[in-house]
């Protein structure tokens, strides 16, 4: 009974060492905050568009599946991530809708004009409270929202070619097939 | 690799230096105002690290210090202001994690590691009081101590 | 050519290393003289090369050496010269030298001042200084190298973050090293012990002044990093149970333990295979600790460029080190035998006491900042846990230990007098009552904890001073008597009263921030905001610039009754470099209340906002560390320690002397 007493801290080393190894897994982003919204209805949003064009409202993606990006002018990453979203929508076979974070509708334009339009409309939120309804605590991030406008996934940070080839465009085709 | 390397340039942009409630966020009622800095303490900002949104300079922390206050003016009450920003960032945004089952290891482990503690301390003492005295001195080994305190003097 | 030179030299260091952890070990078992020699000459032969290597790089970081790639990386020429050479270890590869060179320190010391030790156990001792050396110098050699070269070389650095660039948190990392390595000098006595299969009163004599030493360290250090953020961060916050924070607390409260109980083993010869775990946790939380903050497993405001191959590395050094002492414990330690047999109510037993509660306390911390960790590794839901949890699970811990500080050291060894004891303090507990009186009568009942906590306070701090008393026969005996006893008090008995009181000092600082008095105002030139009986005039800002940034520098006038009393010069400085700002806090203090002012962000018409507190007892939090680290310190210094074990008399018989 004694010798048992002394294998427990060896014991709950071992255990501790499991968790760490788990840990160390590359998968594993430590910043990452998981989204609380997820298989839950998108928020009622209703926003203006830049200069004339029309807004963007959640009742435009009522019955098909739709990417929605939250990006700003003077963030880097959304510039990183710029030239994959242009070819998106065809690449994906869903409407792309963009929505500018925190960002002077002049300044969004500029970025558009510069770097290319590749939103089916684009939805302006300068104090950021759409956002905050959407859960969004960084740009960029991508919402995919599914026909019956539920949020089912999110993607923190700059999209890469492999988060799109292997998780986004598989998760809209069965979403659309649904 | 590449995402946490933007997601870490975009913490660089929102981090400066820190500091906290603006005078123009405040509200005007002061005990409204006691509860909004209450409950900021208790609330984690997300773009931090480590910090709350009440010490935070994150414009995200200004955001989510404003909306707070603005549920708290509009009537809600403390826990329905906090459900509000749980409904939309989950419950990492709270410092006191919730008492759940997930988390009855975290909330009664260090009761549990006391009583465990304290429980064998308590045995070992008890054991050390009934532990039989030193064994008697063999012949040989009283002759040793007579010649050696004959010896000092 | 130097930096080759500094390259090689940790090689062969290495290699030393390498010599050092085997042949010393076979020796011992042998009981082959020479060869546990070799453990000595290799120890400090190690730490020469060492020394050397770490002389290399901080040359190359001075002279800007910019082929090489760390220097790149952390360092840029226009940088302070104090900044260039701590910038040397304000980055992974860099700091972990720094560690490796106090590791080969404290191994060449045990080689150097060891010569009283039994030369089978110092070379046991050294054997596993040595491992721990392989360990880390293969992790930096093939993982971590500083040497690293930058092809091409560029012409200038990417620059230090400008938060590091402050002479407060420059010299928080040496001091913290000296606390987590020097306990590793515990752990290899624990271990060579355990290998040996004897813990003896010369042993405790031999673990306690070098994990003293450490503690010493590591309370400084953990004081000094504290201390960096409540002046930098701007609105006074001074603990945040950040995950790396509490991997220095972890190992500083067993540490803690493991100093109390070292006492038990060395007066009373008990409580052995407790002091050995004791020994091997502690520096096994500093190994966890390097992990925490090297591997990226956690987010943390001080964790290092995230790696999770240098994370692998570390957790095999972790299984190793770690699971190998806690098996051979498991395997020796039942046969260790038990010694002087006590009551419970003795002050052995208030020890046992003590660790319980220091140990339940460290495990509470290690809980609350890795169960998210844990839960998030399998796939449970993603939690934080902050100051909420720890406020309900660590404070009413220390409440008792607190408790027992006091009444610990007036019972007697073997058995003690509870009542007599709590007698003798009945000083204290007055002392203790008012003050929760008078905090009642002036605050009333909401700041109950804080009340507690000050109460608490004068408990211990008073309580240690009865126990002086005491010691002394003060009031009892005649004035005369009273003198001679206490010049012949040991020096050791005034280093435990000098530390139990920085302790109640701090527990004061602590607990008073509870009334601290914030005042946040928009103000414009000429404005005025009172606060805490002074008025603070704002008199605008001007910019200025700096060797690397450009600073906003604030003039507040301090006054009170209409008379100035200080010029505060808060700033705002921004580094275009790394696109930063950080802030210097103006604090004025008369040491018992700061009255701190921080520079916020301008509005447009000229006006900023200042930031304002009050913070009552506010500096005694870090005058108790540097107490308790004096407290420390004397007791190092006394001479019994450099005595250590009475010297072999050769007698015919052979034994040695009973020491005191």
């Amino acid at each position: 009974m004694r010798r048992l007493l002394f294998l427990l801290p060896v014991a709950v080393f071992v255990a501790i060492a499991v968790y760490f190894l788990l840990a160390l897994n590359p998968n594993r982003d430590p910043q990452l905050v998981p989204s609380a919204l997820i298989d839950k209805p998108a928020p009622e949003f209703d926003l203006a568009g830049i200069g004339t064009a029309p807004g963007l409202a959640l009742a435009a993606f009522k019955g098909q599946v739709a990417i929605v990006n939250f990006f700003a002018s003077w963030c880097e990453p959304c510039k990183d991530e710029h030239p994959l979203l242009m070819g998106l929508q065809k690449q994906v076979g869903a409407p792309l809708y963009g929505i500018a974070y925190k960002d002077k509708p002049a300044d969004t334009e500029h970025f558009l004009t510069e770097l290319g339009d590749p939103y089916k409309a684009i939805g302006v939120d300068e104090n950021g409270r759409t956002a905050i309804d959407f859960g969004v605590y960084g740009v960029p991030e991508t919402y995919v929202i599914d026909k019956e406008g539920r949020i089912r996934q999110r993607f923190v940070g700059p999209l890469s070619e492999r988060d799109i080839a292997q998780e986004l465009l598989p998760l809209v085709r069965q979403l659309q097939q649904s | 690799m590449k995402r946490l390397l933007a997601l870490t340039l975009l913490l660089i942009l929102l981090a400066p230096a820190a500091f906290a409630v603006e005078p123009s966020e405040r509200l005007a009622d002061p005990a409204l105002e006691a509860r909004a800095r209450a409950l900021s303490e208790e609330l984690r900002c997300l773009v931090c690290q480590n910090e709350t949104i009440d010490e935070s300079s994150a414009p995200l922390a200004h955001d989510l210090r404003v909306l707070l206050r603005q549920r708290i003016a509009a009537g809600d009450s403390d826990a329905q202001a906090v459900k509000f920003l749980t409904d939309r960032y989950g419950d990492f945004v709270l410092l006191k994690p919730p008492v759940e089952p997930a988390t009855y290891v975290l909330w009664f482990g260090p009761i549990a590691v006391l009583l465990l503690a304290a429980g064998g301390a308590l045995i070992y003492l008890r054991r050390r009081k009934a532990a039989a005295p030193a064994a008697p001195l063999s012949a040989a080994e009283q002759r040793r101590i007579e010649r050696l305190l004959q010896e000092d003097g | 050519m130097i930096i080759e030179l500094g390259h090689f030299a940790l090689i062969l260091a290495l290699c030393l290393a390498a010599l050092q952890s085997t042949l010393p070990l076979y020796g011992a078992s042998r009981n082959h003289a020479g060869l546990m020699a070799v453990g000595q000459s290799a120890a400090v032969a190690q730490f020469v090369l060492i020394a050397l290597s770490f002389a290399v790089l901080v040359n190359a970081y001075v002279t800007s050496d910019f082929s090489l790639a760390t220097v790149v990386d952390n360092s840029q020429s226009t940088k302070p010269l104090l900044y260039k050479v701590t910038g040397v270890w304000g980055n992974h590869e860099g700091s972990m030298l720094l560690w490796v060179l106090i590791l080969s320190l404290f191994g060449a010391a045990v080689a150097l001042f060891g010569d009283n030790l039994p030369p089978s156990l110092r070379a046991r001792v050294l054997a596993v200084q040595g491992m721990i050396g392989v360990g880390f110098l293969t992790f930096i050699v093939f993982t971590s190298n500083p040497f690293l070269r930058a092809h091409p070389a560029p012409l200038d650095g990417n620059g230090m973050n400008p938060v590091l660039q402050d002479p407060g948190l420059a010299f928080h990392p040496p001091f913290l090293y000296l606390g987590y390595v020097g306990f590793s000098v515990a752990f290899s006595f624990a271990v060579a012990a355990l290998i040996e299969g004897r813990v003896d009163a010369a042993w405790a004599r031999w673990v306690r002044p070098w994990s003293l030493a450490a503690w010493c360290a590591l309370t400084i250090g953990i004081a000094m990093g504290s201390w960096w953020a409540y002046y930098t961060l701007g609105w006074g916050g001074w603990w945040f149970w950040d995950p790396v924070e509490n991997a220095s607390f972890m190992p500083w409260l067993v540490g803690t333990a493991l100093i109390h109980s070292a006492i038990v083993v060395e007066k009373r010869d008990a409580l052995k295979s407790w002091t050995i775990l004791l020994a091997i946790v502690t520096f096994s939380l500093s190994l966890v600790g390097t992990f925490l903050v090297r591997s990226g497993v956690l987010t943390s405001v001080h964790a290092f460029a995230v790696d999770p191959t240098r994370g692998s590395y570390i957790l095999v050094l972790l299984v190793l080190a770690i699971g190998g002492s806690l098996t051979l414990y498991a395997l020796r330690a039942p046969s260790l035998q038990g010694g002087g047999i006590f009551a419970p109510i003795s002050r052995e037993g208030a020890l046992v006491v003590n660790n319980v509660l220091l140990t339940t306390a460290a495990a509470t911390v290690f809980l609350g900042t890795l169960y998210p960790l844990f839960l998030d590794t399998i796939g449970g839901p993603k939690l934080s846990v902050g100051f909420p949890f720890f406020n309900r699970t660590f404070v009413p811990l220390m409440v008792p230990a607190l408790i027992a500080v006091a009444v610990g050291p007036l019972l007697a060894w073997k058995r003690g007098d509870l009542r007599g004891a709590l007698q003798r303090l009945w000083v204290a507990f007055a002392a203790a009552l008012a003050v929760a009186l008078v905090g009642l009568y002036l605050a009333g009942f909401k700041p109950i904890l804080a009340l507690l906590g000050l109460a608490l306070a004068a408990w211990v701090g008073i309580g240690v001073l009865c126990e002086w008393a005491d010691r002394v026969k003060l009031f009892r005996a005649p004035a005369a008597e009273t003198w001679r006893r206490a010049r012949h008090l040991p020096r050791a008995s005034y280093a435990m009263t000098v530390a139990h009181f920085g302790l109640a000092v701090s527990v004061a600082g602590i607990a008073a921030s509870a009334f601290e008095v914030e005042q946040i105002q928009m103000l414009h030139p000429g404005d005025t905001l009172p606060i805490a009986g002074y008025v603070l005039k704002f008199d605008g800002t001007v910019k200025v610039p700096g060797p690397n940034f450009t600073a906003d520098i604030a003039t507040v006038d301090v006054m009170r009754n209409g008379a100035t009393v200080e010029v505060l010069h808060p700033e705002r400085r921004f580094f275009p470099l790394q696109q930063m700002t950080t802030s210097v806090t103006a604090i004025r203090t008369n040491f018992l209340a700061d009255l701190y002012v921080a520079l916020g962000d301008p509005d447009d018409t000229n006006g900023s906002t200042i930031r304002a507190y009050w913070k009552p007892l506010t500096p005694w939090i870090w005058m108790g560390a540097v107490i308790m680290a004096m407290g420390g310190l004397l007791s190092l210094s006394d001479r019994r320690w450099r005595v250590g074990v009475a010297a072999r008399r050769r007698l015919p018989a052979a034994h040695p002397a009973p020491g005191e």
